[in-house]
């Protein structure tokens, strides 16, 4: 891994040649040699995971709400979520890419499918575990159906609904590395690069900056859903 | 301005007789079959609840009551018959809108635990699309009705409430948009018995100020007997076995599962009758936060006192002062709220006052009346006499055995 010669010493042009011959440097100055590249991407990669968790917590909500006021059902959600995720990611881009063209949107379906499942998951355990008095209650009083959903057992399910949505954020982080199968965006296409070059210059590099960005940004963007989870959930029901 | 009229808490405790607000509720032929069961859990039930009244259905568990009492606002719809309010028979009518004018109080208060109070009692004036200023002023004026501070409670959550107080805010949430209806299910079973009794004085002062129609269902026949204007005593399938008055049921059981029902020491039941405003009351020594302490002193000892109440600006008793404690000049600038202060209203029954005299320390027990205002006090000399003469007539009954 060291570099055969003390390329930081040398000129800028003299480095980006020795970058471009293909020469291994060390993992620092290659991230700092691929930051503005690596930036983009793992805007990209975020971005990806944004839209789709988004995606992927709408349908998960409308799945599980459908679902929830009926024991059947919700088992075979439970299932269906448990089975979903053993589903492995790349042979699904796989199937994927052969019905869609766009890379993107492509990676935008598998993530949100595989999204879906935990949120799903947790949602429907969030709104079953709702005290039926407190139901009883607001229909009591004269609430809709519809109005004791959503100001009643949504607000009340919601700490376990972001568990939820943080858990599917974090897997789809990971996922999501994938997508540069798929030619989506992201920094996959550091980590796919570099194993598909294994043992050339950089190789390992690129595969380690990509993987590790995707650990970074995962752990900050836990933090980020973590603390909107708190700010969205009532004080009366915080823990 | 009307609204406000309605639970001003400037009426005087004998004033006039306050309207009734309540509606007449008539159970006519009702049924309810439950899908897959064979007997009904309701077999054809009539009975005419009248307006203004507290009309206690009490029965073993299991005996129907609670589908009786859904069916009235229709949480449970009943498979035949009809159900009256007023003159509507509302078996067809839109049951939100129906729920949104029929208060509603279950076990443990069904607060929303994520709401503050303030939003749990603006529930259904918001549900009946009430302006803000109006809704804020209706919650004010509820918890003030229900004796929480409202600049003090508002703002809490649930769960930073006793189990009494969350009681309490059920009431007002209840209560807030006006209904001539009230139903109510076991309300206070989840509560410890001080907290109940106080609870059950609580509504009972709300009842005189409100005159609402209110169905309550209990399975503690003590409570009935306490809190009922007529009580309807009901066996499996909610047939009734008596429908009367506390008096009557208690004088003349109509059948053998009433009897077994009402238990034995009927005359110690008896008690339960008498309320405390039906017996004299005396008066203790009494000062104000901010009078000066040394006439209170001087007052007290001439009525040959050792202690004072304190009351509050409201006229509500805080705590009883040796006068010892009356000693320094500020001793009455500033006097916090004894919570244990032992105290019965006008409404509880010797049977509560005898309860509260035993844990009390001064043998007297503060009574309140409307809005927690002080009365006087009651003695323990008062409970016997009434004792007396209320064991007398049961003893030629035979009904007592000591
Ligand atoms: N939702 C229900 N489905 C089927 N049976 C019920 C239901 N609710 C109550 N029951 C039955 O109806 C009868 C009366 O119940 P309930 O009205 O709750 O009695 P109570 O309130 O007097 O204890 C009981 O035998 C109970 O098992
Ligand atoms: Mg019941």
């Amino acid at each position: 891994m060291t570099p055969a010669f003390p390329v930081h010493r040398q000129g800028e042009k003299f480095r980006y040649w020795v970058i471009a011959q293909g020469a291994s440097v060390s993992l620092w100055e290659f991230v700092q040699d691929r930051w503005s590249l690596l930036w983009f991407q793992g805007y990209q990669h975020v971005s990806l995971v944004i839209q789709s968790l988004i995606v992927a917590t709408l349908l998960a909500l409308v799945l599980a709400c459908l679902s929830y006021r009926s024991s059947r059902v919700t088992s075979v959600a439970l299932s269906a979520s448990s089975v979903g995720l053993t589903f492995p990611s790349f042979a699904l881009f796989g199937l994927l890419i052969a019905f869609i063209p766009n890379g993107v949107t492509v990676s935008v379906v598998a993530l949100a499918f595989y999204g879906t499942l935990p949120i799903l998951r947790n949602a429907v355990v969030g709104l079953a575990r709702v005290d039926p008095g407190l139901v009883e209650s607001a229909r009591g009083m004269g609430m809709s159906r519809t109005a004791t959903l959503l100001r009643l057992e949504i607000p009340l399910a919601w700490p376990v609904i972001i568990t939820g949505i943080r858990i599917s954020a974090q897997m789809l982080m990971g996922i999501a590395a994938i997508a540069a199968y798929a030619s989506g965006p992201g920094l996959g296409s550091f980590i796919f690069s570099g194993l598909s070059r294994i043992g050339g210059a950089n190789a390992t590099n690129s595969a380690w900056a990509g993987t590790l960005a995707i650990v970074v940004l995962a752990v900050l963007l836990d933090l980020v859903l973590n603390l909107l989870g708190r700010l969205t959930t009532s004080r009366g029901i915080r823990v | 301005m009307s609204e406000t009229d309605v639970t001003n808490a400037d009426l005087p405790a004998d004033g006039p007789e306050p309207q009734v607000h309540g509606q007449r509720i008539l159970l006519d032929g009702v049924t309810k079959r439950y899908p897959g069961q064979k007997a009904p859990a309701v077999d054809d039930i009539t009975l005419e609840i009248p307006a203004g009244e507290i009309v206690m259905l009490v029965g073993p568990s299991g005996c129907g009551k609670t589908t009786t009492l859904k069916m009235i606002n229709r949480l449970i719809e009943p498979s035949e018959g009809r159900i009256l309010i007023g003159d509507e028979d509302v078996t067809h009518k839109d049951p939100d809108e129906l729920r949104r004018h029929v208060g509603y109080v279950i076990q443990g208060a069904g607060l929303f635990p994520h709401l503050t109070v303030a939003k749990n009692i603006a529930l259904v004036p918001r549900l009946l699309g009430w302006d803000k200023a109006r809704i804020e002023a209706r919650v004010t004026e509820m918890l003030e009705l229900v004796n929480l501070e409202p600049d003090q409670y508002a703002s809490r959550y649930p769960r930073e409430l006793s189990g009494g107080q969350q009681q309490r805010v059920g009431v007002a949430r209840a209560l807030a948009a006006d209904p001539p209806v009230l139903l109510m299910d076991e309300p206070f079973g989840a509560v410890d018995p001080i907290t109940r009794q106080r609870l059950q004085d609580e509504l009972l002062r709300l009842q005189e100020e409100l005159r609402k129609t209110i169905v309550f269902v209990t399975h503690d026949f003590d409570e009935a007997v306490k809190l009922g204007d007529r009580i309807a005593i009901l066996q499996v399938g909610s047939a009734i076995a008596q429908y009367d008055t506390p008096e009557a049921i208690l004088a003349n059981p109509a059948n053998e599962f009433v009897e077994g029902f009402i238990g034995h020491g009927a005359a110690l039941k008896q008690l339960t009758l008498t309320r405390v405003r039906d017996v004299d009351l005396h008066e203790a020594a009494v000062a104000r936060v901010g009078d000066d302490p040394a006439q209170a002193v001087a007052a007290a000892e001439e009525l040959g006192r050792e202690h004072v109440i304190v009351l509050d600006g409201a006229g509500r008793p805080l705590r009883w002062l040796p006068l010892r404690a009356l000693r320094r000049p500020d001793a009455l600038t500033r006097v916090a709220r004894d919570e244990n202060l032992e105290s019965v209203s006008l409404a509880s029954t010797l049977n509560d006052a005898l309860d509260e005299m035993l844990t009390s320390s001064h043998g007297v027990v503060v009574v309140t009346g409307r809005r927690g205002r002080y009365e006087g006090v009651v003695r323990i000399e008062t409970v016997m006499e009434a004792m007396q003469g209320l064991q007398s007539p049961a003893h030629e009954a035979g009904r007592v055995t000591r």
